[in-house]
């Protein structure tokens, strides 16, 4: 199992476990952390899923896809360096321990 | 006051987002969800995608068991409702919980549709493509080389098809409009489509109806046969009004609604693909079929019963169809008689009386966000705003 701290946008850390080869959506989705919304079902046509992953975490999730980066133009919060659409970020054992932050809306 | 007791009659993934809803905005009383299905509520777009390759039926669970536990959401799962007693304020139930009589103070039907099955003989030999079940069967039939012949050439036909073709079979589409998704796109989308599906191999018969299925195949309305030794059905669908007719309810194309999302009943709201509501652009009532109705529908019915009150329904259509390699998003809704205008291979911009009304794109997620910020809410829904969007 591979451990995922999410942290609400009022400072909230809510830390789950899921299987590897779960999305960082789908983990959170499943385990009811409110702050994803993950409308399409990670078919990448929502952006409600939107995430800023943690600074020390960067070089491990690697940066966001063309994809990834045209359908964050509609995300409903801020945009930054570090935003990712958690559906594309796939759990693995390099990933135990993830940080990622939630933004203040998804709609 | 507000309702004490809400119970919401479909579990699909708008009756499910109105129970997530309520809790999310405070509301305490009791929540009754019920689906006519066995199994957790789960997300039915993958079935015609992602879920016919891989066979992961738990990616499709929309929120697990321990969900209904900590919301309090007690939920029926093989249960249906027989008819909704308004002067009482109950439903009765059959199935799983047959004979309870379950009382509300306010209803959410999301009851859905099912498949149009039009008068074609043999159609009972054909699979439809609903329900999980559904697709758990056309997963084992794709499991053989197989000649497969598509009844529909809409969404979901051509999902299907793409998949299908994908993994090698003989694939063959039937659609009796002259042009593909006719219903959904423009006609420029319809070619682009029309021509991939062609590239890849799809027989294509457009302007064709399917008048008789048999072990071997399908009889065409011009005498032409389609060879085949499956057939899947998926010629649209009718939305589930029964209940609310019997009920009395006013309905038309799907069970009528107001700018509430409030039946005539108005301790009864409608949601998704069964309600038929006033498009907030034109006025004009339509029903549409997506999991953006459904969930945005579903958020609001839930503000207005926690909270007492909310404004009127604004939210923007938008659709996706994911075949093979081609994502089309569609921001905006074109009725019946709405023109075009290309603005490049697979971008095509639609208008009514009213101006610009809808912006079909193709592998183009920018354009998609960019019109759907345009074109929603605040937006300036303006063809040259669109166009220097374009070239930003």
């Amino acid at each position: 199992m591979i451990k995922v701290t999410y942290v609400a946008h009022d400072g909230t850390e809510t830390v789950i476990e899921a299987e590897e080869g779960t999305s960082v959506m789908q983990a959170a989705v499943s385990n009811d952390v409110e702050g994803i919304v993950g409308e399409c079902g990670g078919s990448m046509m929502c952006a409600t899923c939107h995430c800023y992953v943690d600074e020390a975490w960067e070089a491990k999730t690697g940066a966001r896809s063309d994809d990834e980066d045209e359908m964050l133009e509609g995300a409903a919060s801020e945009v930054t360096e570090r935003s990712r659409l958690s559906c594309q970020i796939k759990l693995d054992p390099s990933l135990d321990g993830l940080v990622v932050h939630l933004p203040e809306e998804q709609l | 006051m507000s309702p004490e007791r809400v119970v919401i009659v479909g579990a699909g993934q708008g009756g499910l987002q109105a129970a997530i809803s309520l809790r999310q905005n405070g509301f305490d009383g009791a929540i009754t969800l019920i689906g006519a299905e066995p199994g957790l509520p789960y997300q039915r777009p993958p079935l015609s995608k992602a879920y016919l390759q891989d066979g992961k039926a738990e990616a499709l669970v929309l929120r697990p068991a321990s969900f209904f536990e900590s919301k309090q959401v007690e939920y029926l799962p093989g249960s249906s409702v027989l008819e909704i007693d308004r002067a009482a304020g109950e439903v009765r139930l059959d199935g799983a919980g047959a004979d309870r009589r379950l009382g509300y103070d306010h209803l959410i039907l999301a009851t859905g549709t099912r498949n149009l099955r039009p008068p074609i003989d043999g159609l009972e030999l054909a699979c439809d493509l609903r329900t999980l079940d559904d697709a758990a069967r056309l997963r084992e039939a794709l499991a053989g080389p197989r000649r497969i012949a598509v009844i529909g050439g809409g969404f979901i036909g051509l999902e299907f098809a793409a998949v299908a073709r994908k993994l090698g079979h003989e694939v063959s589409v039937i659609e009796a409009a002259p042009r593909l998704m006719a219903r959904a796109v423009s006609p420029a989308i319809s070619r682009h489509f029309e021509d991939w599906h062609r590239a890849r191999g799809v027989a294509l018969h457009l302007g064709r109806a399917a008048i008789g299925v048999d072990a071997t195949g399908v009889s065409l309305d011009d005498g032409a046969r389609v060879d085949a030794d499956f057939v899947l059905l998926a010629a649209g669908v009718r939305p589930n009004t029964e209940l609310a007719e019997a009920a009395g309810l006013e309905t038309g194309n799907g069970i009528s609604v107001d700018a509430q999302l409030q039946s005539s009943d108005p301790a009864i709201s409608a949601l998704g693909d069964c309600a038929c509501f006033p498009d907030p652009r034109s006025g004009a009532m339509v029903r549409l079929e997506s999991v953006q109705a459904a969930t945005d529908h579903a958020r609001l019915i839930a503000t207005r019963i926690a909270k007492g009150a909310c404004p009127d329904y604004q939210a923007l259509p938008w659709f996706w169809s994911d075949q093979g390699d081609q994502k089309l998003q569609i921001a905006g809704f074109a009725g019946p008689g709405a023109t075009e205008e290309v603005v490049s291979e697979g971008l095509v911009a639609r208008f009514d009386a009213a101006g610009l009304a809808a912006v079909e794109t193709v592998n183009n997620a920018r354009v998609h966000m960019k019109a759907r910020k345009l074109l929603g809410p605040g937006g300036s829904a303006d063809f040259a705003a669109l166009k220097e969007a374009i070239a930003a």
